[in-house]
């Protein structure tokens, strides 16, 4: 075991998956030489040469478009947009195409690629450094959706992705890139080096897409977060005292149904929690399935935390990113009901 | 205040509408012969001039002359009659058969029928095409079965596709054809990538993007052009100029820039204009190309330069948007009768002969025709299953998908 960030265990996941198939090619903005802004690709391009990792051009369409005709020649190519906000024009080929070619060709073609990009805000990124797009992903059928919150499950569930014979967007929360974030903007950033879920295997292994984990265990009320907010959602824990479960989903799309109802059916509540924008959130479809398979068990509304329904703004960082005292009063809110 | 005049929005015009004399005079043909062949590896700046010119081989007495000449031996290229004659008989049932309710849409390829047929003979075994809806030449050409494509047509119970498809978006992997998609451009730049795995690989195969003039101005045109440049992959941009998008004229796509080709200038690519309705010329042009390509010496620009004959699909009608005459005045005529014409001059085919092999083609296709019909059609007979709606969405089917299958009542 060693001790990474998430950018080395991303790293590590994309050395290891070069080294184990020859198919596997990395490239995007940056990515090349200089080793990508997040240095999520340093040393890959030294070490496996210049067709094996390289930059492209700015042009998202471009990089997705090309992944997916390598994938339809027999290559697995890992690509990065270099941040997620900047995902759009590539969204015709990864909603058109990528999701769609092996139904659309009964199998014939089929396009196993992985797109990167560093997502979530926390970090003054405002309106197109901050976005998380993930719903947008979530109601593309033939994509998967995976948003890690932790080292351990970046490289394990990366390695899944490039693995993959499906399309799967892999979106990286870069608040949690050098260590875990619960809101707390106000007080110093603890490294991965102090977190359990920084020791990393330094081999290969895997974390299946569609499985959920319990970061803890509750009998109050379910929280249902991905990414950075598995992290929000546990300090709020602490604070209010709360008896919650707290469900970490990694995959959104397979999603693991199967732990949320059996944590909802156990605690009657449930509050879900996202940084993306409200309205038609990936928390809606969370809240209607707890809905439709936990009704009887429900003891009061399901009740969401979410970015405002408003662009991403600069100044007002902390009075946009749902932290640790909102989500603590949605906690209070569900108990009281 | 200012001195300046108002300013005008340019919106450009057809020459001629509905009701006008058809006037093909702007568009200026290079005589058969009349441009150079030049070296396979030739820098692109040399050759600019090839960008706005076209490449010919037939003239108008049906001889083939000048450096682009004698690639095809009498054999190859009486099976490119053959070929071109099929799709244009494949064109005529399947257009009929939608007229009858047996489809609920098709896509002719009448006037272009020697771009992809001559194409597809230059490549080999192997190389990738990444086609549009109006290149079923490319399937023809390699022997694709005509069954299956009717049966992908029909919809039926026999369809490759398993009725997740339109009509004429074919996918076969062994006849080097990828999966069409209704998104037009997507495909042109995966070309590119498909070209640029086969580089990384270190392999031999090439690809061919295919585009019409209307989608050029799409984004992913631009980026395929960039990314085929700054990786030298070895692909093929066609971009098939049948003068028409639905109802929009080529000026709107091409705007100020000449021609199509022109377009490849500013990404330092070899850009060559040829004849679209010369089986010799565009198979020697795709020739030219594609051992470019496989000597590792990068991606080449072609535009074919032809006219759209047929409506754009079944659900348009030309009349309402140009001269119904035009097509007969377009100044490169027709590809099926220029290269009858040619193989007459030469001795190797007739009227009668001709008049024949008419006649059979037109039975294969409708033997072709009878069998697709007995595995069913769109509203008639064998169907796919219900279950195929929910299958080949995952490698794997996710337990969300099969909850709904099963509530669909499989």
């Amino acid at each position: 075991m060693a001790r990474m960030t998430m950018i080395e265990a991303v790293r590590s996941a994309m050395d290891i998956s070069m080294e184990r198939d020859e198919n596997v090619v990395v490239y995007g903005e940056d990515v090349g030489y200089f080793g990508g802004v997040f240095r999520c690709t340093q040393g890959l391009q030294a070490k496996y040469g210049r067709t094996r990792c390289f930059d492209a051009p700015i042009s998202e369409s471009g990089i997705v478009g090309t992944a997916i005709g390598m994938a339809g020649y027999g290559l697995r190519p890992c690509v990065e947009i270099q941040f997620a906000d900047y995902m759009y024009p590539a969204y015709d080929q990864i909603t058109q195409e990528a999701a769609r070619i092996r139904y659309r060709s009964n199998g014939d073609f089929t396009c196993p690629i992985v797109i990167r990009m560093p997502t979530g805000g926390g970090i003054f990124g405002g309106q197109t450094h901050s976005q998380s797009p993930e719903a947008l992903f979530t109601h593309v059928c033939g994509l998967k959706v995976v948003v890690p919150s932790n080292p351990y499950d970046a490289k394990g569930l990366l390695i899944s992705a490039i693995e993959d014979p499906d399309p799967v967007m892999f979106l990286e929360p870069k608040r949690l890139y050098n260590g875990p974030f619960d809101g707390h903007h106000e007080r110093p950033v603890t490294p991965w080096s102090k977190h359990d879920l920084g020791e990393v295997p330094e081999g290969h292994y895997t974390i299946p897409i569609g499985k959920a984990e319990i970061r803890r265990t509750g009998f109050a009320v379910s929280v249902i977060a991905y990414g950075t907010m598995v992290h929000v959602a546990l300090a709020a824990v602490e604070e209010t005292g709360i008896d919650a479960e707290v469900i970490d989903l990694r995959s959104l799309l397979p999603l693991d149904l199967d732990t949320i109802v059996q944590s909802v059916t156990k605690t009657g509540r449930c509050v879900v929690v996202h940084e993306a924008t409200l309205t038609s959130g990936f928390g809606a479809e969370i809240v209607a399935l707890v809905q439709e398979h936990c009704f009887y068990h429900l003891e009061t509304p399901v009740v969401r935390v979410a970015g405002w329904d408003t662009p991403y703004p600069h100044a007002q960082e902390w009075d946009y990113f749902p932290g640790p005292l909102r989500v603590g009063r949605a906690l209070a809110e569900v108990m009281e009901a | 205040m200012t001195d300046n005049a108002p300013l005008s929005l340019h919106v450009p015009e057809p020459a001629v509408r509905p009701g006008g004399q058809p006037d093909f005079s702007n568009v200026k043909i290079a005589r058969a012969g009349a441009v150079a062949r030049p070296e396979i590896d030739v820098a692109p700046e040399d050759i600019r001039d090839l960008a706005y010119s076209i490449i010919r081989v037939l003239n108008r007495e049906g001889q083939a002359v000048g450096p682009w000449a004698g690639q095809l031996s009498d054999e190859e290229l009486l099976v490119g009659l053959r070929n071109m004659m099929k799709l244009r008989a494949f064109d005529t049932r399947m257009l009929m058969a939608q007229r009858q309710g047996k489809t609920s849409f098709y896509m002719q390829h009448l006037g272009e029928e020697a771009v992809s047929c001559a194409f597809r003979k230059a490549l080999e075994k192997g190389d990738m095409n990444f086609p549009t809806y109006r290149q079923a030449g490319l399937l023809i050409a390699d022997d694709y079965p005509l069954v299956t494509m009717m049966n992908q047509i029909f919809s039926n119970e026999a369809d490759p596709l398993h009725g997740r498809q339109m009509p004429v978006l074919h996918s076969s992997k062994e006849h080097g054809f990828f999966t069409v998609s209704g998104n037009l451009a997507t495909q042109y730049i995966q070309a590119v990538g498909w070209a640029m795995a086969s580089a990384i690989k270190g392999d031999t195969r090439v690809a061919a993007a295919w585009i019409g003039d209307g989608s050029t101005a799409e984004s992913d045109f631009h980026s395929a052009l960039v990314f085929a440049s700054t990786y030298k992959a070895p692909v093929i941009l066609n971009i098939v100029n049948n003068q028409w998008a639905i109802s929009t004229f080529q000026g709107i796509a091409r705007g100020g820039s000449g021609t199509f080709a022109a377009r490849g200038l500013g990404f330092g690519l070899p850009a060559l204009r040829v004849d679209g309705n010369d089986y010799l010329a565009v198979y020697a042009v795709a020739r030219w190309a594609i051992e470019r390509a496989r000597r590792n010496l990068g991606p080449t620009l072609i535009e074919y330069v032809t006219y759209r004959v047929g409506a754009h699909s079944t659900s348009d009608d030309p009349s309402v948007y140009r001269p119904k005459t035009e097509s007969e005045s377009w100044p490169l005529g027709d590809p099926v009768l220029r290269l009858k014409n040619h193989l007459i001059v030469k001795g190797v085919w007739s009227e009668e002969r001709h008049t024949q092999a008419e006649a059979e083609i037109m039975d294969e296709v409708i033997e072709a025709q009878k069998e697709a019909e007995e595995h069913g059609t769109l509203h008639a007979g064998g169907r796919p299953s219900v279950r195929d709606i929910f299958e080949g969405v995952y490698a794997e089917m996710p337990p969300h998908i099969r909850r709904q299958r099963q509530k669909a009542g499989y």
